[in-house]
């Protein structure tokens, strides 16, 4: 009698425990502390442990949409030094029946967010051997920045280009003005046998086509 | 007994030296003119000082013995940049003209060496501003966080990273990839890739607009784009002294390997950057200092910018090296965290346990009890020497090593704009003076009629080369470039070199040429000048040439390809090159080089010809020529 409830007493956990180490349907966990935090890392220890099993708890309730999840659906076992650990999710039905791995695996894929910021960490630093971490989305631009860029550049090279070109015409026009002006003056001030002073200033004077320039190489 | 060659009729083809004075008194003629002695000063700096002073220098410095590097660097620089520098400059002050010009004034045979600096210049313009296009390029990406090069991007299906990205690095792919999309082999062309169409569009802009009105507009420019390279190298140096593992890298650089001096290729590797770096025989020299006043100081503005070019390298050098050590230190950390990691998580042993310091000793005492696991981990060898040699040059140190270690500094959005903002002055100098190579010789030859405005031409240039650039942003352009670089831009310099130093001593002659010296700035170049032009610089430049053309003659010749489905990939693949390429190879290093004995030949043949038939028309005695003396003889 005595001996039926001991076995009793004892056969859950001793069952609970090669349900978690013999299984198929575990997960490996590894938690890096000390890399993720530095300084401000805590310590392991079984408050750390049952605040895990009731986020994955959470994690499962919200997967399978049951209320009826708790922290003792989730076994633990395994525990190293290095804080890892195999945990193992029974169904809620069933103590001695496994949630199968691809069911708890979609649960800690949905959830993996919640589950990294409860415990401080990343996808690094929190890891679900076997689960491999979404990746976030690539940013999408409406406009690549690089063409911002290359339109600001180009549009100065434009606008300098054209400046360059407007200044070089306009100061051409003024030459081309210069000399109109200053021929029409010339026209007006020296006559062919004009005697006024300003014509005695230049230096050429006026080419009179009447005396020939044949003769400017002096035959022998 | 001092050799010169005959030259008849030269003193008929140059300004003697009173009408030179008088030139330059009564500020006749329509010669453009810098504004001040500033802008020479600054376009010449930025023409000699480039891209090859960031990213050649420092590996030849770090792989031929480090601080053991400066001795037969100093000395080649003292025995052949100075002079052949001296004699450019002197040359174009004294000639007043370009670099077609001036050989054709010496000696009309010797027009050739002018029309093979005109090629030269050509040709590299073509590839240099399809750097610049690459530096644009990543400038224009600069202005994100994070940078586009920091992470891999994701596959399609979002199930992990893009699997030539993951086997090489984020920063690989982005260059070979997202860059260049460069195909496999040189037989692939690949395609036109759009986007750097467009940047290769904008670098021509950008470099037309300083160029639109020569060196009226060019003046300008080089007030920023030769000034802030110093200005960035230096926010870059203090930027550098503050991270962790910079002095390691700076320590890998100097340290020197005296063994290195009795290698040959060190003093080859040396003489050629002296040469390469110095812009010489590239024409735009010739043309800048022929815009100066005829009395300015030749002599010292050539010491002047050999020593600024000097400390402009090993200035670059140690802030690029820098910049390696704490990209090496870096690497060297992460692979180590990854071994440890790898032991502890092996081993359950808590977090801690194995760090930096204990590494080995831990390391040790696991292999002697469990060998078998150890063997199966695969633990990478973390070594810091070999992260330090990996320090590349060239295109690989800028875009792939230095953009990874901006990645890894904080603000690295700031430091990548600064980056490539001073690579892309550096090379923009540059261009400068290769255009100028290019256009002044074109107007020279009259290939535009003279009714066209400066404008006009240096349009027309710009676009011609912008059109032909395009084999260069193909997916093969990477590797037409590099054959570009090695054929182009070598054996056809060494060879104008030559032909210059001889042209002037020998041909000019030079008795005549320490006279215009002693006319120009007041005393005769010293016996350091007479020897190094008559002798010493001209065996140099023999010697490298001899050993460059054996070395290309002899060896097989082969490009490195960034191909994918390669066994070694993510490492280079040694690929070698299609026959039709040998071709392509003749006419970059061979019109040129030919052109200087070509030009020779056919104007001996055509002289020939116009003696056999005396009809030829004869000389017109032009009343209005500058040569005043043919008319006062006659009226005399």
């Amino acid at each position: 009698m005595l001996a039926g409830v001991l076995l009793l007493i004892f056969l859950p956990p001793l069952v609970a425990k090669d349900l978690c180490k013999d299984s198929q349907d575990g997960f490996k966990v590894r938690l890096s502390i000390k890399t993720g935090l530095g300084d401000d890392a805590y310590e392991w220890n079984e408050s750390e442990m049952f605040l895990f099993r009731s986020t994955l708890a959470y994690a499962m309730r919200k997967h399978s949409n049951q209320d009826t999840y708790t922290i003792d659906n989730i076994l633990v076992c395994n525990d190293t030094q290095r804080v890892s650990f195999v945990f193992v999710v029974t169904s809620t039905d069933d103590p001695d029946q496994l949630i199968p791995k691809e069911q708890v695996e979609l649960a800690v894929r949905q959830n993996k967010h919640r589950i990294n910021n409860a415990f401080l960490l990343s996808d690094m630093t929190l890891e679900f051997m076997g689960i491999p971490p979404t990746l976030s989305a690539p940013i999408i631009y409406d406009t690549e920045p690089w063409l911002i860029v290359f339109g600001v550049v180009i549009g100065a090279v434009a606008v300098g280009i054209v400046a360059l070109l407007m200044s070089t015409v306009s100061k051409k026009r003024r030459a081309k003005e210069k000399a109109a002006g200053l021929s029409e003056e010339d026209e007006g001030i020296v006559k062919e046998n004009g005697t006024a002073l300003s014509s005695l200033g230049r230096k050429e004077g006026v080419y009179n086509q009447a005396f020939s320039n044949d003769d400017r190489f002096t035959k022998l | 007994m001092k050799l010169k060659l005959p030259n008849p009729g030269l003193e008929d083809r140059i300004l003697n030296h009173d009408e030179l004075e008088r030139l330059e008194v009564e500020e006749a003629g329509d010669r453009p003119k810098w504004d001040n002695k500033a802008q020479y000063m600054l376009t010449c700096v930025g023409f000699c000082v480039g891209l090859g002073n960031v990213w050649r220098f420092p590996y030849l410095c770090q792989s031929h013995g480090g601080g053991a590097f400066m001795i037969p660097f100093l000395i080649l620089l003292v025995f052949e940049g100075i002079p052949l520098l001296h004699l450019e400059f002197a040359i174009g002050q004294r000639l007043r003209k370009g670099s077609v010009g001036v050989w054709r004034t010496i000696n009309p045979y010797m027009l050739g060496v002018g029309i093979a600096s005109m090629c030269v210049s050509f040709l590299v313009s073509l590839y240099y501003n399809t750097i610049i296009a690459w530096v644009m390029w990543y400038f224009f990406n600069s202005f994100q966080e994070p940078l586009p090069w920091s992470q891999c991007p994701i596959n399609a299906n979002r199930t992990g990273l893009v699997s030539e990205c993951e086997r090489s690095s984020p920063v690989d792919y982005f260059w070979y990839r997202e860059t260049l999309n460069t195909s496999a082999a040189i037989d692939d062309m690949g395609g036109l890739q759009w986007w750097m169409i467009l940047c290769l569009i904008s670098a021509w802009g950008v470099l037309y607009v300083c160029c639109i009105r020569g060196i009226e507009t060019t003046g300008k420019a080089v007030y920023v784009t030769s000034t802030l390279p110093y200005v960035v190298l230096t926010i870059f140096l203090i930027r550098g002294l503050t991270l962790k593992g910079s002095f390691d890298g700076i320590k890998f650089l100097f340290t020197p390997d005296l063994n290195e001096l009795a290698n040959p290729t060190t003093w080859l590797d040396a003489g050629a950057q002296v040469f390469y770096s110095f812009s010489l025989a590239f024409g735009g020299l010739i043309s800048f200092s022929s815009y100066n006043s005829v009395h300015n100081n030749c002599e010292q503005d050539a010491v002047i910018i050999s020593i600024i070019n000097a400390f402009t390298s090993i200035y670059a050098a140690t802030v690029i090296y820098s910049i390696i050590g704490f990209r090496a230190t870096e690497r060297f950390d992460d692979c180590l965290s990854g071994n440890i990691l790898t032991l502890l998580n092996t081993f359950d042993l808590p977090e801690g346990n194995i760090t930096e310091s204990n590494y080995q000793e831990v390391l040790h005492s696991l292999n002697s009890t469990n060998s078998d696991i150890i063997s199966n981990l695969n633990l990478k060898t973390c070594d810091l020497n070999s992260f330090l040699s990996e320090g590349v040059e060239g295109t690989g140190l800028a875009f792939i090593v230095f953009t990874e270690a901006i990645t890894k500094m904080p603000l690295s959005p700031l430091w990548s704009v600064l980056f490539f903002v001073m690579l892309f002055c550096l090379g923009l100098s540059s261009m400068f003076g290769n255009i100028e190579g290019v256009l002044v010789p074109l107007q020279d030859l009259k290939v535009f009629p003279k009714s066209w405005p400066k404008e006009v031409i240096s349009g027309v240039t710009c676009l011609v080369c912008c059109l032909v650039g395009l084999i260069f942003v193909q997916g093969s352009g990477n590797y037409w470039l590099a054959l570009f670089d090695s054929f182009a831009g070598s054996i056809p310099l060494l060879i104008i070199a030559f032909s210059e130093m001889i042209g002037v001593v020998y041909v000019y002659g030079i008795d005549r040429f320490n006279e215009d010296l002693i006319f120009m700035i007041g005393h005769k170049p010293n016996i350091f000048w007479q020897a190094t032009w008559r002798v010493i610089s001209p065996l140099i430049m023999l010697a490298i040439f001899i050993f460059y053309f054996s070395t290309i003659v002899t060896k097989e010749i082969f490009y490195i390809a960034w191909d994918p489905e390669s066994e070694n990939f993510p490492t280079l693949e040694k690929k070698p090159y299609p026959s039709w390429i040998y071709v392509i190879i003749f006419l970059l290093a061979g019109v040129p080089s030919l052109s200087v004995p070509g030009t020779a030949v056919f104007r001996a043949i055509r002289e020939y010809c116009c003696k056999k038939h005396p009809s030829a028309p004869v000389q017109e005695i032009d009343s209005v020529s500058s040569n005043s003396k043919f008319c006062s003889f006659i009226h005399s």
